[in-house]
């Protein structure tokens, strides 16, 4: 895999045929009016007869006080359509839409290149390095499959520190993200279609009259930033406009780490955990794997100490795992691999940290009096005593959604605990400007109520959405002194509404950008693809405000970086590379101060006390964030986790709450979807109404909403999705909000989910050992003891002779002690194979179509499970497939590799092989379920891979179109396919490296390794299948004086 | 057979309902002897029975054939609507998901499948085992598979996902050089039901041919003439061609007679092949042939017995019919009886927990009222046959047929989607609800099956004239030493 050494992509210098109608920019504007000055509404000659100075000058804002039809009101962007106008454009579409179905494709000329562009190689992809845009504004090192100039698929940057070549699933998702049709598409003002040079000239007057009061009215609000480009932007900004300022909001921010390090440090420290040095790891509310911008490569580093076969990690003793306790109010991935776990009310959390620190002796921590908790007290002293036992090799990490002060204790914790410089690392801070976004957001609104502002800016944030109801974002932006309003963003979204302009941004893979990743290494992005629609980067628009126009976002990041790399050679390399090597944040000195833990602790101490009624818990959602994704239906039909459900976002609810609150789980005897009941949630005059789903691992009395939802202005797909929590949401309950009321309103909503709620273990009391288990020590003593449960029949119990695999043999190794149930490989997945979306209520009728899925078990009590238990279940490719035998037409076969195969095209759909699959990981397009309208949509798609036809049979294929791409490059290279030349979409993007995928005939491969150990077993081997894809059961290290079956 | 046994001990059970009906008819009371009911009233000669069954084709339209032929028509045209829509839309407008890839169509399939076996059973097996009481409700229950073979034979077609390619099921040279897969189950599914179709066909058409030629010769109007002449396919009622018809019945008998057998057993294949825990069993073949015995013996009574009363059929079909079916039924259904109780056995006697808990979940699980339904339809209802009484009263043998019909169709509801909504990976369990479309395509085939069968009756001999002739030339010379006597 080589990035282009090409350093400006294939979409600046190659055009694809298919878009190039779209590629050019208006250079101009529309009607031949360009070249006279821009603005459409300037077009006009000066008038004979005048009132006013301003109406014989043609002012801008005599212009828009003219054509504001409603003045001091919000500009009505074509919110009504009078019932003339209606009738009038209903009726041209009618006949126009009949006119162009009998319209012929126009004929197009289809030139083959002149000149073969260098690399391109129709048919084969290229592989370019870039930066995906994460939460908070960090970046994720990826790299872009382009196939002939369109990106179809994200992969991680194996070189980059925060990927090492995987991802999550919103860099995976990302990619539909560039072609969703609903994108904004124009720049838009008071609801007409506008050019950019018309926006620029707004822009540009609007600033003339700025710069004579220094700025003093243009405000600036974007989302979290690390972008050295940006931020250089910005300080040109600052310098032009002394006073003007700029304010960052984001919703799900880590505004309580950075509080927590002011509070602690008394000054802006970044951190960041090696977790493959940690061998005792503890999260205080943190989702340390599975959310933040650090999670792929923890969840790597965390995953290396925990396969005891293979080599440990440096510095740990072979045989030995880490150990991980987590202590919080709402499950998460990473808890999905605790080997303790707690789960406690958010302030009860705090409490529990402020007992730890205490216990460790940290100075200044006391524990807070009254707080008694027996299963905390069970657990607190040999938590203690384990991290002492671990000085130096231990992290205590608290999550970006618990309050500042357990971040104060966390810093503590693992100062006292010498951790700092070996497991936790303390840098200079990676955010241009870190903030506390809500105290940014809450200074904006007052000026714009003091009228102050006058000029506002939004870069890509929707704070009208997002914001906390009591901000009155919304009418702050009507002010009338704020003459123009500016919103620049992917979406035509809630807060452009209340913007005069809205000016369409460029998709991450249309442009040119940096941002730094978790470490603060500088990450490049490179553009893949000529804007779509003609969207604009933020450097474009910020160079308006530098008085830089026309300046392209590639000027911007290439000036700065190649002079700081010291010339063009470097800056093509740290382009090729995607990163700039070596710009880790530096690491920071800093002490804890004593007097901030006694602080934190007494805070904790008083929060304590407020306890009344039920907590809510706010967390970004794991499919829309924070609503930016809300439009992505990839990312809407991923079964969250736990619950899985789809296409909502219900309140998560403890059974016992559930008992308490009166409603029922909804399943009527294990119906796929459930029939929730629906919670009326009130606190403190503010309520909403959302189903609930009551989820075993939660913490009692602890009500979990998740952000992102109840859109209403986005497009077709995320639109009125699930319920708006952002509602409820304060300055001081921005992430718990103790004192709610919750009842049930006897109403029920229906909620599609992937999977059932259905115990392992049988009314009879077997277990079905799908996951089998053990703890570490009963494994040493006992290395067989996997395969006590099941009788795998004898290999000779068939009557066919063995295949011989005289060439490759593939298979599958799946380990279950690293799986969080991220669903990166099932998003993955549904990039790589073309996977259609259905639909909730599909989903709702059991037609998901994803080919991999993540089975979730629950262990223990029902009302206090010991483990969730992750299992990704791709087809198995059983050696004895039942599925093949059944098969009237030979559409399912088995190849000569091993694979078992569908032939499309040859499938008439009887789907009695997915009624034989034991394992049911067949999937059936009852409806025309793939989108073959949608023009946009097409591009997308991996053109190795079939677009299935309604009434066929889908499922894992291991991704045999990679096979035989690294097949044929193996023979024209005459050489064997080499150990991990071959990695499924799902493997590949696996934050953990949970899967591994290889020849079995190849005795040296990594595969094959895993095999032959004893914690090898196949799923449902008993049934005599003999499945290809294999599982390492899954091993918990809890501490012995603790020591339960986790 | 069993239902010697069984006849005798309900004979013991009720002998006055006898001795009285024996004496009535004037006849003598030997002790030891069991008397039946005739199988066609006394009386009856050559030419009145010709008469008989010839005028109800013969003598024009009753005045009910038009509301109930119409009731039966226009729920054929749902059948077409909902196909339409299933062709236009695809399989998604069923109710039928991952887990559970199969629902209503191949229920219904097996459930007409089941239908067809008595018509088969009636004229193969009764004609060589000598069995004289099957004649009068022999054409009618040929006629019935036929129709119910049509009604099953769509399911399979339509249920697949591309319909439009479902003859890639047939082994025929192709450009794709592909043969079917012969090791699957569905593959014998298409031999099994093309042949039974085929055989049943020429069955029915050949042992009308004689009929056809009387109806034929006494029509009265010159479309009749023709038609029912193109049919009789120049039947002379010569010596050379009665014997020609006599063993082609035979044979075609002989060929038939396997059939019965082994169409159910392979239809019983699709599942008993599969691994699914509730499928995966050797007891399914005979216990789904005496399944399906039972519910075609059930489903010609359902038909028999309106018809008889409303052509005034009594002296044709007699109580003597009646209570032969009710014995048959009653045992098939015991058979049905023991399979289910075998299934729960072997589930405990194996001690795989998959199967264990199949049988649980068919007791407990989400769909236990269907299969609780089902005990008392196909077990508790049947056992109502133990009592001569009911299985010679229309209404009541009536009433225990529906209990069987829906019984029958429950059964196959429960193996086919109570065995998949929960096999062995739980996270994977799901439920089944089959949709409006689902109800529209099932109510559709009855509508067809109704169809066909008012338009059989209406123009084709329901009951085979020249064997009741047959039988009446018999009754009359068993009858005259009797008389002599007298």
């Amino acid at each position: 895999m080589s990035a282009s050494e090409e350093e400006n992509g294939p979409g600046d210098d190659v055009k694809d045929p298919v878009l190039d109608d779209q590629a050019p920019r208006a250079a101009s504007c529309a009607g031949g009016a360009c070249g006279c000055g821009g603005a459409g509404a300037r077009e006009d000659a000066a008038p004979a007869l005048w009132r006013n100075l301003d109406e014989l000058q043609q002012s801008a804002a005599f212009q828009q006080a003219v054509e504001n039809e409603f003045p001091r009101q919000a500009v009505p962007l074509g919110l009504g359509v009078d019932r003339r106008r209606f009738m009038q454009l209903m009726g041209a579409s009618l006949a126009l839409g009949g006119a162009a179905a009998c319209t012929k494709q126009p004929p197009e000329e289809i030139v083959p290149y002149v000149k073969q562009p260098e690399e391109i190689v129709p048919g084969n992809p290229l592989f370019f390095a870039t930066a995906a845009p994460m939460g908070g504004g960090y970046a994720l090192g990826v790299l872009a499959t382009s196939h002939m100039g369109r990106p179809t698929k994200i992969e991680g940057n194996p070189e980059h520190p925060a990927s090492l070549g995987s991802t999550d699933v919103f860099a995976q998702a990302s990619v539909l993200g560039l072609y969703d049709p609903d994108r904004s598409k124009t720049i838009v003002n008071a609801g007409r279609i506008r050019t950019w040079e018309a926006f620029v000239d707004a822009l540009t007057m609007e600033l003339a009259t700025q710069e004579g009061s220094g700025g003093a009215g243009l405000r600036i609000l974007s989302g979290a930033v690390t972008s050295p480009s940006l931020a250089a932007q910005m300080t040109a900004i600052l310098a032009r406009f002394p006073l003007a300022r700029w304010y960052q909001w984001e919703s799900a921010s880590d505004r309580s780490a950075v509080l927590g390090s002011r509070a602690a440090f008394g000054r802006d420290v970044s951190v960041r955990y090696d977790l493959a040095k940690a061998q005792v790891v503890v999260a205080l509310d943190c989702d340390l794997l599975g959310k933040g911008p650090g999670a792929v490569r923890y969840s790597r580093d965390f995953a290396r100490g925990r396969r005891v076969w293979e080599s440990a990690p440096e510095g740990t003793a072979p045989g030995t795992m880490n150990r991980l306790y987590a202590v919080e109010c709402t499950p998460s991935p990473t808890s999905t691999l605790a080997d303790h776990r707690l789960a406690l009310k958010p302030a009860e959390v705090g409490a529990f940290a402020a007992a730890l620190a205490a216990a460790l002796g940290v100075p200044g921590a006391a524990a807070p009096a009254g707080w008694n908790h027996p299963e905390a007290a069970r657990l607190l002293p040999v938590l203690a005593k384990d991290l002492l036992a671990h000085r130096g090799s231990s992290v205590v990490a608290a999550g970006d959604e618990s309050a500042p002060e357990l971040h104060v204790l966390a810093h503590a914790i693992n100062a006292h605990l010498g951790n700092h410089g070996t497991t936790v690392l303390l840098g200079e801070p990676i955010a241009a400007r870190p903030t506390d976004p809500l105290a940014d957001l809450e200074a904006l609104v007052a000026e714009l109520q003091a009228g102050k502002v006058e000029a506002l800016l939004m870069l890509d944030v929707n704070p009208v959405y997002d914001a906390p109801p009591e901000l009155k974002v919304a009418d702050a932006l009507l002010s009338p002194a704020a003459r123009l309003r500016v919103h620049w963003g992917l979406y035509d979204d809630e807060t452009a509404r209340y913007c005069h302009w809205h000016v369409n941004a460029a998709h991450y893979l249309e442009t040119w950008g940096d941002a730094r990743a978790y470490d603060g290494t500088v990450t490049l992005q490179q553009p893949l693809i000529d804007p779509l629609y003609g969207g604009r980067s933020a450097h474009e628009v910020l160079a308006v405000l530098e008085n830089r126009p026309g300046t392209g976002a590639r000027e911007v990041v290439q000036g700065l970086w190649q002079p700081r790399l010291g010339g063009e050679p470097q800056w093509r390399k740290a382009v090729h590379d995607g990163f700039v090597g070596g710009s880790a944040a530096p690491a920071a000195g800093a002490g804890v101060n004593g007097g901030a833990v006694a602080a934190a602790a007494r805070t904790i101490t008083e929060a304590l006390a407020q306890q009344q009624g039920y907590t809510l818990a706010f967390r970004p959602d794991p499919s829309a964030w924070d609503g930016r994704y809300a439009n992505n239906a990839w990312l809407q039909e991923l079964p969250r986790p736990f619950s899985k459900v789809v296409w909502d976002n219900p309140v998560l609810v403890s059974p016992r709450t559930a008992r308490e609150l009166k409603i029922d789980d909804g399943t009527s005897d294990g119906l796929q979807g459930r029939r929730a009941a629906v919670l009326r949630i009130e606190v403190d005059g503010a309520s909403i109404e959302a189903p609930a789903w009551v989820l075993p691992a939660q913490a009692d009395g602890v009500l979990t909403l998740t952000l992102g939802y109840g859109r209403t202005r986005t497009g077709k797909v995320g639109k009125g999705v699930g319920v708006d929590v952002n509602k409820l949401r304060t300055r001081a309950g921005f992430w718990s909000r103790a004192g709610a009321a919750a009842r049930a309103t006897g109403d029920r909503y229906e909620l599609a989910s992937t999977q059932g709620h259905f115990l392992v273990t049988d009314p009879a009391g077997v277990e079905r050992p799908m996951v089998r288990r053990a703890t570490l020590a009963e494994y040493q003593r006992q290395p067989e003891l996997m395969h006590e449960a099941v009788e795998a029949p004898a290999h000779d119990m068939t009557l066919y002779p063995d295949w011989p695999y005289e060439g490759h043999k593939w298979g599958m190794a799946i380990n279950l002690s690293a799986c969080t149930g991220c669903n990166a490989c099932v998003v993955a997945c549904v990039a790589e194979n073309n996977i259609s979306v259905v639909g909730k209520d599909q989903v709702f009728r059991g037609r998901e179509m994803h080919w991999l899925r993540i089975d979730q078990y629950y262990a223990g009590d029902y009302d206090a499970p010991s483990a969730v238990l992750n299992q990704p279940v791709p087809c198995m490719h059983c050696e004895n497939a039942p599925c093949e035998v059944v098969c009237p037409v030979e559409a399912t076969t088995h190849s000569f590799e091993g694979l078992n195969e569908m032939t499309y095209n040859r499938c008439v759909g009887t789907r009695y092989c997915g009624n034989n699959c034991p394992y049911k990981v067949r999937r059936f397009n009852f409806y025309k379920f793939a989108d073959w309208t949608t023009e946009s949509l097409k591009l997308q798609r991996n053109p190795n891979v079939s677009v299935r036809f309604r009434g066929v049979m889908e499922k894992c294929s291991y991704c045999v179109q990679r096979i035989n791409a690294a097949r044929i490059n193996s023979e024209r290279e005459d050489r064997k396919i080499t150990d991990g030349e071959v990695r499924p979409a799902c493997a590949q993007a696996c934050p953990t490296e949970a899967i591994v995928f290889g020849d079995i005939n190849d005795a040296e491969a990594r595969v094959t390794a895993w095999k032959k150990q004893p914690l090898s077993y196949g799923m449902l081997e008993d049934l005599n299948t003999r499945p290809r894809t294999t599982y390492m059961g899954r091993l918990a290290n809890p501490h012995p004086e603790l020591e339960e079956k986790a | 057979m069993a239902g010697r046994d069984l006849e005798a001990q309900t004979a013991v059970a009720e002998p006055e309902v006898h001795q009285e009906s024996l004496l009535e008819k004037g006849g003598y009371h030997r002790p030891g002897i069991i008397e039946r009911a005739p199988v066609l009233a006394p009386g009856h000669t050559a030419g009145s029975v010709t008469d008989k069954i010839s005028s109800v084709v013969l003598s024009g339209t009753p005045r009910w054939f038009y509301p109930a032929f119409g009731l039966a028509f226009t729920l054929t045209m749902v059948l077409f609507a909902s196909l339409a829509k299933l062709f236009w839309e695809g399989t998604g407008i069923w109710g039928v998901n991952q887990p559970i890839g199969w629902g209503f169509a191949i229920i219904n399939f097996v459930w007409w499948i089941g239908i067809g076996h008595a018509g088969t059973l009636i004229s193969a097996i009764l004609l060589l085992l000598r069995q004289e009481w099957r004649t009068s409700i022999n054409r009618f229950a040929e006629a019935m598979t036929i129709f119910a073979v049509a009604c099953a034979g769509i399911y399979p077609l339509i249920h697949t996902g591309r319909p439009w390619l479902a003859y890639w099921l047939m082994p025929y040279p192709n450009t794709m050089g592909l043969w079917p897969q012969f090791r699957s189950p569905l593959i014998w599914d298409v031999f099994a039901v093309s042949t039974y179709a085929t055989v049943s066909l020429l069955f029915w058409f050949v042992g009308m041919i004689p009929d056809l030629a009387t109806l034929r010769d006494r029509a009265t109007k010159r479309v009749a003439k023709v038609l029912y002449g193109m049919a009789a396919m120049g039947w002379r009622n010569s010596a050379k061609h009665w014997h020609e018809h006599e063993v082609a019945s035979l044979l075609l008998a002989g060929l038939a007679t396997p059939l019965v057998l082994s169409v159910h057993s392979v239809v019983s294949f699709d599942f008993a092949v599969g691994i699914v825990p509730g499928w995966h069993a050797t007891i399914f073949p005979p216990y789904f042939v005496a399944g399906a015995i039972y519910a075609g013996f059930a489903m010609v009574l359902t038909c028999t017995i309106p018809l008889r009363r409303a052509f005034g059929l009594y002296d044709f079909i007699t109580e003597r019919h009646l209570d032969n079916m009710g014995k048959v039924m009653l045992a098939t259904g015991l058979i049905v009886a023991y399979g289910y109780g075998i299934e729960a056995f072997t589930a405990w006697y194996s001690a795989n927990h998959y199967e264990t808990f199949m049988m649980w979940n068919r007791f407990f699980g989400p769909y236990r009222f269907h299969y609780y339904a089902l005990l008392l339809c196909n077990i508790v209802a049947p056992q109502a046959l133990w009592w001569k009484s009911v299985r010679v009263s229309p209404v009541k043998l009536w009433i225990v047929c529906m209990f069987i019909n829906f019984g029958m169709w429950l059964e196959r509801f429960v193996i086919v989607v109570v065995s998949l909504s929960r096999d062995f990976v739980p996270s994977s369990w799901g439920t089944y609800h089959g949709t409006i479309w689902d109800w529209a395509t099932f109510l559709g085939t009855i509508g067809l099956f109704l169809s066909l069968l008012f338009l059989f009756v209406r123009f084709m001999p329901m009951i085979s004239i020249f064997e009741m002739r047959t039988l009446a030339t018999e009754a009359q010379l068993k009858e005259l030493p009797e008389d002599d006597g007298a």
